[in-house]
């Protein structure tokens, strides 16, 4: 999937900041993502790239700089010149449209793998229990998980529930898909059908911003690549720029492990 | 090297014998002589007891459905579900409150936990009792300012609103704490989650965090509940007919002391019984997520439970 050129980008960070207590963590990110671009964001442990990630949906509240997700500021709002917190349930609207996957799955334990999918597209986002549960079935054959409707997340792999995450976050049909390290938790062997499935969506047209530390998957299924390192984005490009001829020393020292 | 070792180990002579699906339990004799004594002086105590004329068990059997016996039963059963509802609805929004990053909601409630936890129930019925000793007149007002509407405070507070604002309060302080411990034991990563999805506090904490926090909020509050219904008994000091108050008054009466307290004492244990049984219904209920095996598993054995299932088809 080639980024449509000329619209306007889906996510907008400028100068992005952020300290936990004294610890500065992103110390002025500039990013754009073009609608329909997998950006795939590499970099050592501590760089800062899950913080920035948790930014972009305002699971973490910036300090300074600025982002917009679909041409709204993520947080805030201006208004007569002036720029205003939202209330806990105004951001709660703005993440509608932003879908997340998580390190740890974070399935909902208490309910069945079909409640978990249909909890938000109902209970948020308004839709039909029927029209739900129609397309709660079809994203389920989509990660291959067809016989699994009712089974609780317990008793499934690791890579089932990180495949049930992912079509729980597919069931709100979000413009942006954010995917904080999902297959650092599993298994090496289920690390694959993780990634198949992402490879899948990347493939659609989805918009995805995923931090990983799998160099395969962003090789083959990101249309750039971003490298963090100290809270800075020390370099970013087409794939086979940054990760077949990687300019800066950082980059190098962290790709020639994987080599 | 390791495989012709296991060979040389177990000849494939005794496979067969050494399959630990085939092992039987030795009979424990020692188990059977220990059940035998502890039964035997289990029997007898319960036949001293049963024959020992100072309990006066055909007094027992004649008042235990005495109407003001079973009225009083009603009084304390009554007030025990009131007040415990109450104190579990006051419970959550105080625990809401003493976890959110508000300051003000955050103090208040744990001021009101402070106070509530810390003063004796006794003292805090006796005070809602003799409230019109202390405010004869209880109004609504603004602050400093005027007077909207007032009552004479005796006609409030009846011994049965002092009985259930008194224990009432009282249990919301417990229960607040019970509620907030099981709120912290749900993983944060729970919270996180229905916030990215863009579920409210309020939605977020009603689907995804209180159905998980109940497995640990559970336990406790049938202990409360147990207190609860003997706590009850404490509204006799100000004159509330509950059920300790009714054998109470008969005894006074027919002084047979032992034999009404023994009504009493039977009634109580039988609604704590009830109690238990409908306590382990609830938590298997918030348990339903833990079990790792599927559908047909409530403790039953897998074979039983394979029967079942194909009874079903």
């Amino acid at each position: 999937m080639t980024a449509a050129t000329g619209t306007e980008p889906l996510v907008r960070a400028r100068n992005v900041h952020k300290a936990f207590e004294r610890l500065e963590v992103l110390k002025g990110i500039d990013l754009d993502v073009m609608p329909g671009e997998v950006v795939v964001i590499l970099g050592p442990s501590g760089s800062g790239k899950s913080t920035f990630l948790r930014c972009i949906n305002h699971l973490e509240a910036i300090d300074a700089g600025s982002i917009m997700v679909g041409g709204e500021q993520m947080g805030y709002r201006l208004k007569n010149g002036h720029l205003v917190k939202l209330s806990a349930n105004a951001i709660a609207l703005q993440r509608r449209k932003i879908g997340m996957v998580f390190q740890q799955f974070n399935l909902y334990p208490h309910m069945t793998v079909l409640q978990n999918i249909i909890e938000a597209p109902v209970g948020v986002h308004g839709e039909s229990r029927a029209s739900a549960v129609d397309n709660a079935k079809q994203l389920l054959a989509r990660v291959g998980l067809s016989d699994k409707l009712n089974s609780y997340p317990r008793q499934l792999s690791g890579g089932q529930q990180q495949r049930v995450a992912i079509a729980r976050a597919l069931a709100i049909r979000p413009e942006l898909m954010l995917f904080d390290e999902p297959t650092s938790a599993l298994d090496p062997e289920l690390v694959g059908e993780v990634l198949n499935t992402m490879r899948d969506l990347a493939g659609q047209g989805l918009t995805m911003i995923v931090v990983t530390h799998e160099i395969g998957f962003a090789r083959e299924a990101a249309d750039r690549v971003v490298f963090m390192d100290g809270g800075h984005i020390v370099e970013a490009g087409r794939p086979d720029e940054v990760l077949g001829n990687p300019q800066h020393p950082r980059t190098q020292a962290f790709l020639s492990r994987f080599l | 090297m390791s495989n012709e070792h296991a060979i040389a180990a177990s000849p494939s002579g005794d496979a067969a014998a050494r399959d630990v699906a085939s092992a039987h339990t030795p009979f424990r004799y020692g188990q059977l002589i220990l059940w035998i004594v502890v039964g035997a002086v289990v029997v007898n105590f319960a036949w001293i007891v049963a024959n020992n004329e100072n309990f006066g068990w055909p007094v027992v059997g004649q008042y235990f459905f005495d109407p003001t016996v079973v009225q009083g039963l009603y009084v304390s059963l009554g007030l025990t579900v009131i007040a415990m509802a109450l104190g579990i609805a006051l419970g959550l929004v105080l625990a809401v409150a003493r976890m959110s990053s508000d300051p003000l909601a955050s103090t208040l409630s744990a001021w009101f936990v402070w106070f509530f936890r810390g003063t004796p129930l006794l003292v805090q019925l006796i005070f809602w009792y003799n409230m019109s000793t202390l405010f004869p007149t209880l109004s609504i007002a603004i602050p400093f300012g005027p007077t909207l509407a007032s009552w004479d405070t005796n006609s409030v507070i009846t011994p049965m609103t002092a009985a259930i604002a008194g224990l009432a309060l009282n249990e919301a302080a417990y229960m607040a704490e019970i509620i907030r411990g099981g709120l912290l034991s749900v993983d944060r990563g729970q919270a996180e989650t229905a916030e990215a999805f863009g579920m409210t506090r309020m939605r977020a904490l009603w689907r995804i965090i209180i159905p998980q926090a109940m497995r640990s909020i559970v336990p406790p509050t049938g202990n409360q509940l147990i207190s609860m219904i003997k706590a009850t008994s404490l509204v006799s000091v100000i004159a509330m007919a509950d059920l300790l108050y009714s054998v109470q008054s008969i005894y006074n009466r027919t002084f047979e002391i032992i034999p009404m307290l023994l009504v009493a004492v039977i009634w109580y244990l039988l609604i704590t019984s009830i109690l238990n049984v409908g306590q382990g219904y609830i938590e298997r209920y918030y348990s339903r997520g833990e079990r790792r095996t599927g559908g047909a598993a409530q403790g039953a054995k897998p074979a039983a439970a394979a029967v079942a299932g194909e009874a079903s088809h």
